[in-house]
């Protein structure tokens, strides 16, 4: 039997008991041992075990979705991390122990479909059965009369037709006293089975080698600036491990505008962002600019990639000159978003062109407002009343040393502090358009206003806004999709359509009637297979109702 | 007084008829009980015996006198049969009651919000729970469930209550991350699928209470829920749990599907290993095994039953306790 041992509907194993069992040899503990790998009960223990492996991954933060969130637990439990990190804790999903599991699973479930495919493919070309001898132990046995003048063939020949209308495939037998037809079908249900679970190991191997031969990588672009698909131009860049950067596609994606709509009517949800929109310029190399739009769930598809909106924010343009009026330093920063309303919070590094070092920590606040401490924060998201606030520090931004930092923090521990809320000189405050002088003399700082000719009070368009893009691409996603679908489909199937057989059968009586039987046997879940039964034996009789009148015309006696 | 505060009060209205139902369903149980008292003393232990018999057919499986079993009509093989009942009628209509102004509460709400009214807890506990009923009330036109209605009125006044009480927020619009297709079609279905393991949970359950009546019916100790003997035998419990349950598996799979279409669109990668995706996979695992334990010698009856429960645990676990204290993607509680 192509079904493991231990299913529901294969013959039970005979007792063991009192029984000599011969030594197994190596190949016969071998055999043995994969008997009991795909056996049902090792599949329904690994599925268990993998439902309860899968747990620990949601109570611990994972670095594949929530890296902040690891280095956050290592701070908090400084002494438990580690320990959970020998155990691939905080990498469940990838761990040895888990991957093993479920491994073990699909060539559990592989060991089971090969036989039960070559059975199938079988079973598909055979013939149904032959007629059992007794019908009436069997599902829905009914009996009925086949009205005068039908002969035991013809009525058997009807209901091989009636049967084949119902999509059965058929088989008629005879033997001197009776006729028979032996019916079966739903062998989609099978195919079904198959194709669900083949699918299933097709999903893991896509989804397991296929992403290898994609990437991911992120980039943020302040209005108006372009950024071509290279290599360098990402501000980070996951490639997977087959993949080779010469295929990125360079074309140029340019940023034009960004624009939020926020909720100003429902009191309740006042502020909450309803949508963000990016405008976006694509150009093909060697080909037309097309203007695109980048939103939140609906990413753009473009060079073989997909470009989503990943966050947003303001990013103030900021100038640095020095006491002569020359500039050293200018640019729009993108500040980091701190609440809901867009309090923010960037940094600018001046290395070069003034007497000191200098590294500025801003705050940005698009609706400024005040506390009754004294304290800032931002009241609403949108750009009402927009001041920066700037700590001024002079001294060793460590940028000389080649270690790479980071541009969104500054450390300040070999700094002094000149202008912060602790010292003499309280942190400088700007709104767009305004310019204030650094203090020791060390020139002066503009906050610039995107819109210079834009009516007084008016801020609307003052600060330039950025976009950060997730750029992803993963030339598998079509076969996971498909594979999905097959699960979906193949599951369907295996569960709805009935796999049943039917008999049909018509025995000559002593005193020259008809008698005939019918039954059906259900292979698998069947609730439906008492009913079709008697569907069968009601059609059948109509259809040699109809033909009864024809015979007894021709027949004028 | 607007359309919001219109569903809330059509919403109170409905959990005071689920409760009045609730009590009408328990009286027919107690009914139940003093039936099977009175009739066990006029006919004595005897009766239970074919409900044994039937018992010791499931658990040889694959005979055919089993499968005779399986596509016979579920009615008619209680032990006790038990007749008419006006408690039971009043239970039914009041449930149906009770539906109709739910649906009116979640339409409201939805009208209020201009749009589909399952974008935060308060309104996942009003639809899920609305649609529990819905598929309990679609079922009772197929199949005498009746028995069940305790069990579907009680959990949903009280998931209503939690619902109303803890996770009542105000009418708001729907944040960029959920405007999509995919809230109305994702949600739905994983909110249908809840409705059908709910049901199987129920029917699993009475099937676990029922076989240890039945196991306990040649002795001499009886049940204290005497009520049990007029409700099908624990192996057509079974299969009705298994209808139930498949379908919610077919949903539960899609559910998980359409959520990785979602997950594509909205976050870039079809699968990341969220919390809420973890919890949705483990639940999807643990009815794929409960249907591997159907098919499993050993394991057919009061065993796989057990994990129709534990699954639908998951399933309220997912629901009640990741969305709130979990930190993870899915984070639209709205709390």
């Amino acid at each position: 039997m192509s079904r493991p041992s231990d299913h529901i509907d294969s013959a039970p194993a005979p007792s063991g008991n009192g029984i000599t069992q011969p030594k197994l040899g190596f190949v016969g503990t071998l055999r043995w041992f994969w008997r009991q790998l795909t056996s049902m009960r090792t599949a329904l223990f690994l599925l268990l075990l993998l439902a309860i492996a899968a747990v620990p991954g949601s109570l611990v933060p994972q670095r594949s979705s929530d890296p902040n969130g690891v280095i956050q637990y290592f701070n908090d439990n400084p002494e438990l991390a580690p320990v959970l990190d020998n155990i691939q804790a905080f990498d469940v999903y990838s761990s040895a122990w888990f991957s093993s599991i479920y491994l073990l699973l699909f060539v559990s479930l592989i060991g089971c479909v090969i036989p039960r495919t070559k059975h199938h493919l079988q079973a598909l070309r055979a013939k149904p059965p032959k007629t059992p001898a007794r019908l009436g132990r069997l599902a829905g046995f009914t009996t009925r009369t086949a009205p005068v003048g039908t002969d035991a063939a013809t009525a058997v020949a009807s209901a091989r037709t009636v049967l084949k209308q119902g999509r059965y495939r058929v088989a008629l037998f005879e033997s001197p006293t009776e006729f028979s037809v032996s019916a079966e079908r739903g062998y989609m249900r099978e195919t079904g089975n198959l194709v669900f679970h083949s699918a299933l190991v097709g999903l893991l191997i896509v989804v397991g080698f296929g992403s290898g031969f994609g990437f991911s990588g992120q980039r943020v672009l302040v209005e108006g600036q372009t950024f071509v698909n290279t290599l360098l131009a990402y501000d980070s860049f996951n490639p997977g491990r087959f993949f080779n950067d010469t295929e990125l596609d360079p074309y140029t994606l340019t940023l034009d505008d960004f624009e939020v709509t926020y909720e100003t009517q429902n009191l309740e949800a006042f502020g909450q962002p309803l949508d963000f929109t990016a405008g976006v310029t694509v150009t093909p190399r060697g080909g037309d600019a097309q203007d695109g739009a980048v939103r939140v769930n609906d990413p753009l598809r473009t060079g073989g990639t997909s470009i989503y909106l990943l966050g947003n924010g303001y990013a103030p343009t900021i100038t640095v000159k020095d006491p002569e009026g020359t500039v050293v330093f200018t640019d729009s920063v993108p500040f980091l978003p701190q609440d809901a309303n867009l309090t923010s919070l960037g940094i600018v590094k001046v290395p070069d062109g003034l007497a000191e070092q200098v590294g500025l920590i801003g705050f940005f606040y698009p609706t400024q407002d005040e506390t009754s401490s004294g304290s800032y924060f931002s009241s609403f998201p949108d750009l009402e009343y927009p001041v920066l606030t700037l700590n001024v520090y002079q001294g060793d931004l460590g940028l000389d040393e080649g270690v790479p930092t980071s541009v969104y923090s500054l450390v300040t521990d070999d700094m002094e502090p000149l202008a912060t809320r602790d010292s003499a000189i309280q942190p400088l405050e700007l709104t767009p358009g305004e310019t204030q002088e650094l203090p020791n003399g060390l020139g002066s700082v503009t906050f610039e206003n995107a819109a210079p000719d834009a009516a007084e009070g008016d801020y609307a368009g003052s600060v330039p806004r950025f976009a950060s893009f997730d750029i992803h691409h993963d030339p598998t996603q079509g076969w996971v999709l498909l594979f999905a679908v097959l699960v979906l489909g193949g599951l369907l199937t295996s569960l709805f359509v009935p796999r049943r057989r039917l008999w049909v059968k018509a025995i000559e009586q002593a005193d020259g009637s008809v008698r005939l039987e019918y039954a059906g046997l259900a292979r698998g879940e069947d609730p439906a297979l008492e009913s079709a039964v008697t569907a069968l034996a009601d059609r059948h009789a109509a259809m040699l109702e109809r033909a009864t009148p024809a015979i007894k015309a021709a027949d004028p006696a | 007084m607007n359309l919001n505060e219109l569903s809330i009060l059509s919403l109170y209205s409905a959990m005071a008829v689920y409760a009045l139902a609730f009590i009408a369903f328990s009286i027919d149980l107690a009914r139940r009980s003093a039936a099977v008292g009175s009739t066990e003393a006029a006919v004595g232990a005897t009766n239970e015996a074919p409900a044994s018999v039937a018992g010791a057919k499931a658990s040889g499986g694959g005979s055919v006198s089993t499968l005779n079993r399986i596509s016979s009509r579920m009615a008619d093989d209680a032990v006790t049969p038990y007749g008419r009942s006006a408690s039971l009628r009043v239970g039914v209509s009041l449930t149906v009651l009770g539906w109709a102004l739910h649906l009116v509460a979640a339409v409201l709400r939805g009208l209020a919000a201009d749009r589909v009214p399952w974008a935060n807890m308060y309104e996942f506990a009003m639809t899920g729970t609305l649609l529990i009923v819905t598929v309990f009330l679609i079922v009772l036109t197929r199949t005498d469930l009746r028995f069940l209605g305790t069990f579907v009125t009680g959990m949903v006044v009280i998931l209503l209550g939690i619902g109303a009480l803890q996770y009542y927020v105000e009418v708001a619009p729907l944040p960029p991350a959920l405007q999509s297709v995919w809230l109305v079609i994702h949600v739905f279905v994983a909110s249908l699928g809840t409705g059908f393991f709910a049901l199987g949970f129920a029917l699993s359950f009475v099937q676990l209470l029922q076989s240890r009546r039945e196991e306990r019916a040649g002795t001499a100790k009886s049940s204290r829920l005497r009520f049990l003997a007029t409700l099908p035998s624990a192996f057509t419990l079974e299969n009705l749990a298994y209808r139930v349950n498949i379908i919610g598996f077919i949903l539960w799979t899609f559910t998980l599907m359409a959520g990785s279409v979602w997950a594509e669109r909205a976050w870039g990668r079809y699968w990341g290993w969220d919390t809420k995706e973890v919890w949705t996979f483990i639940i999807w695992v643990i009815y794929a095994g409960y249907i591997h334990a159907r098919a499993t010698r050993g394991w057919r009856g009061s065993r796989s039953a057990w994990l129709a429960i534990i699954g639908f645990a998951a399933v309220m676990f997912n629901f009640g306790i990741v969305n709130v204290f979990f930190k993870g993607l899915h984070a639209y509680s709205g709390l």
